[in-house]
């Protein structure tokens, strides 16, 4: 529940954003992180930007989502 | 990266033998719970190193009180939820949000701006926001509260059941039965509050508290701090997750906290009633929470099923340790709220444990 996830900042006007993770994309606010800039990489947390992360941590958790996904398809399969 | 974590092995090694005893480290996060599962981290620590999964999971923390609370407004005709998805299976007396009838008035949202939205949308009803979580969740609900004052939204309530990591630590560490050495501190809930937060934990009680990421990596490294530490008979508050983690935090994300709401005393599952460890609107913002709007208890209710969560939270037991666990209690049929979240202790060791068994 407290997993934020990183993500680069594609579109942004005012404090309402459209931000990238893996090719997905949402809208986000970076209304908690009025520092945030157009092609920042930030942490998104429920909807809103809570932290700047840089390139090497946003790759490192991008690959750990993609095992959990990884495995969570696995155990469906198993389950199913 | 291997030398790391053999670098990391040898300091948990050297710390079981100085210390003599076995060492307890609890993780108070609920995704660090699942990376240390998922990864396999338990089985490369060394015998005399455990670690217990601690409060860190904000549906698994909250109240059989709270809940009932939920499903109480969702039989309402005048009222139409909006909750995160983590609490629509979790179980209160008389079934559970998913269990309500079909196309019941209930919105799944992702964000508490969804919510919001919900009630500009749908001005007949009136929208109660399910808003849990610890301080990485909160301050995205002041936001939207704030901005429904602004707005003069006035058919938008808050159930608040944000809750505050520290207030829960100290509890955990001023009970008489309780085993924890050191924390392993919540990476996401300190990128808000900052490792600062964590400072009167090792002060008044001497426990070493360090920040670490969930990438397993980050989580071993951490556990060879506390190790370092406790060899050397030292309590140290260090952040290893220095990518996002900061001494002070956002220090916007508190302020707009700050500013919606004021610690107030709460109930905890397995905790019980901790002072100051809720977050309640005020002032002007007090118009938005649906305890008072629609009059609701906090009262906790006895709980019943057998389902010991709250032993589980406190460390105090080990999911197979429960009756119901895999029996009567799985993630298809969940008893406790430990088995319903992802993030919870019971559910990491359902799927992760189980899946490991089969491999061997």
């Amino acid at each position: 529940m407290c997993l934020a996830i990183p993500a680069r900042i594609v579109e942004l006007e005012g404090d309402k954003a459209v931000v990238d993770a893996m090719g997905n994309r949402w809208r986000a606010r970076t209304t908690l992180l009025p520092e945030a800039r157009l092609g920042d990489l930030v942490l998104i947390h429920a909807g809103f930007a809570i932290s700047l992360v840089d390139e090497k941590e946003a790759k490192e958790t991008w690959e750990l989502l993609r095992q959990i996904d990884d495995f969570e398809k696995t155990q469906d399969k198993v389950s199913g | 990266m291997l030398e790391r974590i053999y670098r990391a092995q040898k300091v948990m090694d050297e710390a079981c033998r100085t210390r003599g005893r076995q060492i307890n480290i609890m993780e108070v996060c609920g995704t660090h719970t699942v990376s240390i599962f998922r990864s396999g981290i338990k089985s490369t620590l060394p015998e005399g190193l455990k670690l217990l999964s601690g409060p860190g999971c904000p549906v698994c923390v909250t109240d059989q009180s709270y809940i009932d609370n939920v499903l109480q407004l969702a039989e309402r005709d005048d009222v139409l939820i909006a909750t995160y998805g983590d609490m629509i299976r979790v179980p209160g007396r008389g079934g559970s949000l998913e269990t309500k009838q079909p196309g019941a008035n209930i919105k799944v949202v992702l964000s508490s701006d969804d919510a919001l939205q919900l009630a500009r949308d749908y001005p007949n009803k009136k929208i109660v926001f399910i808003a849990v979580g610890f301080e990485t969740t909160a301050p995205a609900t002041a936001v939207v509260v704030r901005q429904a004052a602004n707005e003069g939204i006035e058919n938008f309530f808050v159930l608040s059941g944000h809750k505050l990591v520290v207030p829960a630590m100290r509890t955990l560490v001023s009970q008489k039965n309780h085993r924890i050495d050191a924390f392993l501190c919540p990476g996401h809930v300190s990128a808000i509050i900052g490792y600062g937060a964590f400072a009167e934990i090792v002060r008044r009680y001497g426990r070493p508290c360090v920040v670490a990421g969930f990438e397993p990596m980050q989580i071993i490294e951490g556990l060879g701090e506390i190790c370092r530490q406790i060899t050397a008979d030292k309590a140290e508050l260090k952040s290893i997750y220095t990518a996002v983690v900061t001494e002070q935090g956002n220090t916007t994300a508190q302020a707009m906290i700050d500013q919606c709401f004021e610690p107030a005393d709460g109930y905890w599952r397995g905790l019980g009633k901790i002072e100051k460890s809720t977050l309640k609107l005020k002032g002007a913002y007090a118009q938005f929470d649906a305890i008072e709007r629609f009059g609701l208890s906090q009262e906790p209710v006895e709980d019943k099923s057998g389902c010991r969560c709250g032993e589980v939270l406190c460390g105090l037991i080990e999911p197979p340790q429960c009756e119901l666990f895999g029996h009567n209690c799985t993630p298809e049929r969940p008893v406790g709220p430990c088995m319903v979240s992802s993030e919870g202790a019971c559910s990491a060791w359902y799927k992760y444990g189980r899946n490991r068994k089969k491999q061997q």
